[in-house]
């Protein structure tokens, strides 16, 4: 047999209907749906008299526009209630299994799906929401899909697709001390730049990925979409499965064992052919910082807000001088001497618990910068919330002068009371530092946890790896 | 879905490269439970200065180009969110066509469950289409989507290429959630084939339980 792909191997494997000169159509293990991009889906299957084929394979969560604090008080925002309520509603009516905001298990969607183990190798997974591709973090081939297509998924389990092209990023070498996950998939989006993975499924791989926990590949996978690619994913591991064991969806015992070695012919053959291949060195990499209004727009830490001039490309060019309006810098600022006014640790980039505990370990024992006016810290999940606080780590984040909030998206999107005000500049842990996507006019730098958490306490980025922290690991 | 074939129209150029789907539709409008009505938030902080008052300085409001219904782009347009209010607002504003050197993926597809036709053409072209937009006040093009061209009224004339499936789609104005019901069949042998299911193992704290087996 032709050696594939681990792409190829999923994408076969869930070939329901394949004729030439037209999309695939493709079986949908997993359908996760939010208050968000799923109302009108429902309303279209109402007004077409369809009903949804698999209820059983389809979770539903509020995540987007929940309130992250007071959560027992009435939704004051007309707009947001009226989402929740058209969500439960059409959970009720249809039979989808939702988890509402009062869940023990609630959280956004892409935290709770790999926590509860309803992400597992080698299954297709959709959602509205185009960071779907942390789920690849698995072994999964999981994307974005826009509400029509939602739709298509509840009315009939299938995706009609078209096979994407495939693109082998290999991260070799060791990441140095105080360099994330965060860092390694921003600096390569950096690199490649914002649609260089148009078209194209990411299969990373290299020592550095395999020795990322999969917290760290989740971190990676999410972030493939602002390279431009359709999804990304990581070949299981020993690290995988000891991630999944146990968790509520998983199989237990010799179930689990069956599974296991299942899973492990899902990676990519040897010889399997990429359509691109792009290689980094992770000992070359630095802890990264965003300086314009998207996430390509980023630099080491060590450097400078650049000079519009430098880029060769007019388009470039143009779109540099007029993100750097809209962040209020200038050229050759150093990076390291941009004050801040607020910060945020949340996001389904990075708000599960190794994340809350490498910024805890930063904080432990100090004080956030006065010059500060808010520091947030929202866990992905209520699950990740109850963890952190069983080790205490609330009190960490307390006592340093952070708000410990309830979870949901918060303000990586601002849909929900938690918004960055106009011309505050905030560092933020998510993944979108586009005009306005935090609150309109908010100017928002992406850093990894252990960042941020320096950031609050200096006032001002700071070049982690010159703290002598634990964080820094 | 409203098919399309053929349109002629005031074009209007937005020289901006990665125009994401947050500035076509800003995420406090993704709360609307609707389809329609997101015409006038297409592009709402660029449009809007302190939400209302329209904007002089974006393109959008010059006099110029009231009533344009195709847009020009730059590369990478639509990328980010998946929301399709972002395409629900550029046509409910009334583009139908939208002419660049690359459209961000999802996006993409979005445009072809809508009705919108994205014309995928060379860096060169859409830097002459610009020049053209930009010279001629009332510059018009015409998209003719059988024969695959864009011409305007000054012997300009373009041959694009899309996908062959997609142009049936967009031509038929098809639902393709009909089309793939019908294949009923091979959905259902898939799944006595594979048998998908999410089995629970622990309980965990739904608050509608979902289907009863
Ligand atoms: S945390 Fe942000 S990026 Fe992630 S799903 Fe929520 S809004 Fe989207």
């Amino acid at each position: 047999m032709r050696p594939r792909t681990m792409y190829e191997k999923i994408w076969e494997a869930h070939l329901v209907h394949e004729a030439p000169g037209q999309p695939a159509l493709i079986y949908i293990d997993r359908h996760l749906i939010h208050e968000g991009t799923s109302p009108q889906a429902f309303a279209g299957l109402k007004a077409t008299g369809r009903k949804v084929r698999r209820p059983d394979l389809t979770f539903a969560v509020m995540d987007h526009s929940v309130p992250t604090k007071n959560r027992d008080l009435p939704i004051l925002d007309a707009d947001a209630a009226a989402q929740f309520e058209a969500l439960a509603r059409n959970c009720r009516e249809t039979g989808v299994q939702l988890f509402d905001m009062h869940s023990r298990n609630q959280g956004i969607v892409h935290i709770i799906g790999p926590e509860l183990g309803i992400t597992q190798p080698g299954q297709t997974i959709v959602c509205g929401d185009s960071h779907t591709s942390t789920h690849g973090a698995f072994g999964t081939l999981a994307f974005g899909i826009g509400t029509s297509e939602v739709e298509h998924v509840l009315a009939t389990q299938c995706l009609s697709q078209f096979r994407s092209k495939t693109m082998h990023v290999l991260v070799h070498g060791k990441r140095p001390r105080g360099v994330t996950a965060k860092d390694l998939i921003l600096a390569m989006i950096g690199r490649m730049g914002i649609a260089g993975g148009m078209g194209h499924v990411i299969e990373y791989g290299g020592e550095a990925i395999r020795a990322l926990s999969m917290e760290g590949r989740m971190t990676v996978c999410n972030m493939s979409i602002e390279a431009g690619a359709r999804a990304g994913m990581v070949a299981p591991d020993e690290t995988t499965f000891a991630y999944m064991e146990d968790r509520p969806f998983v199989p237990r015992g010799k179930e689990f064992q069956q599974a296991v070695a299942r899973w492990k012919a899902i990676d990519s053959d040897p010889e399997a052919k990429f359509d691109a291949t792009v290689e980094l060195d992770a000992a070359a990499i630095a802890p990264q910082v965003t300086w314009g209004t998207n996430p390509g727009m980023v630099s080491d830490v060590t450097g400078k807000v650049p000079d519009p001039a430098s880029f060769l490309d007019p388009d470039e060019q143009k779109a540099a001088v007029r993100a750097l309006e809209y962040m209020g810098l200038k050229p050759g600022t150093r990076l390291v001497d941009i004050p801040l006014d607020r910060v945020f640790i949340g996001s389904c980039t990075n708000s599960r618990l190794e994340d809350l505990r490498a910024a805890a370990r930063v904080l432990a024992g100090k004080k956030i910068a006065r010059s500060l006016k808010e520091a947030l810290v929202v866990p992905g999940s209520r699950m990740v919330k109850a963890a952190a606080e069983k080790e205490g780590l609330d009190r960490i984040f307390t006592d340093a002068g952070f708000e410990w909030r309830d979870a949901g998206c918060s303000m990586c999107i601002g849909m929900n009371p938690d918004v960055l005000p106009s011309g505050e500049r905030c560092a933020s842990t998510s993944n979108r530092n586009f005009e306005g996507r935090q609150g309109k006019g908010g100017r928002t730098h992406l850093v990894s946890p252990i960042m941020a958490a320096a950031a609050a306490l200096a006032g001002h980025f700071v070049d982690i790896r010159e703290w002598d922290v634990d964080g820094a690991e | 879905m409203q098919p399309f074939s053929n349109h002629t129209g005031l074009v209007m150029p937005l020289d901006r490269v990665n125009v994401d789907t947050d500035q076509m539709i800003p995420k406090q409008f993704c709360k609307l439970l609707t389809r329609e009505g997101y015409g006038r938030l297409l592009f709402f902080d660029w449009r809007y200065v302190d939400g209302e008052k329209p904007n002089p300085d974006f393109v959008l409001n010059w006099p110029r180009y009231q009533g344009a219904s195709i847009l020009l782009t730059r590369a990478n347009f639509g990328c980010g969110s998946s929301r399709e209010h972002a395409p629900w607002g550029v046509l409910d504003y009334g583009f139908r066509v939208l002419i660049g050197p690359s459209f961000a993926d999802i996006f993409y597809n979005n445009c072809f469950k809508n009705g919108i036709l994205p014309v995928t053409l060379p860096e060169a072209q859409v830097d002459d289409l610009f020049r053209r937009a930009e010279q001629h006040l009332g510059y018009r093009l015409s998209a003719d989507l059988p024969n695959q061209t864009i011409a305007d009224e000054l012997g300009l004339q373009i041959t694009f290429h899309i996908d062959p499936f997609r142009k049936q789609i967009l031509l038929k104005g098809l639902d393709d959630i009909g089309m793939t019901l019908g294949h009923e069949a091979e959905i259902t042998s898939f799944e006595k084939r594979h048998q998908p299911s999410a089995t629970m193992y622990d309980p965990v704290d739904f608050s509608t339980p979902g289907p009863t087996k």
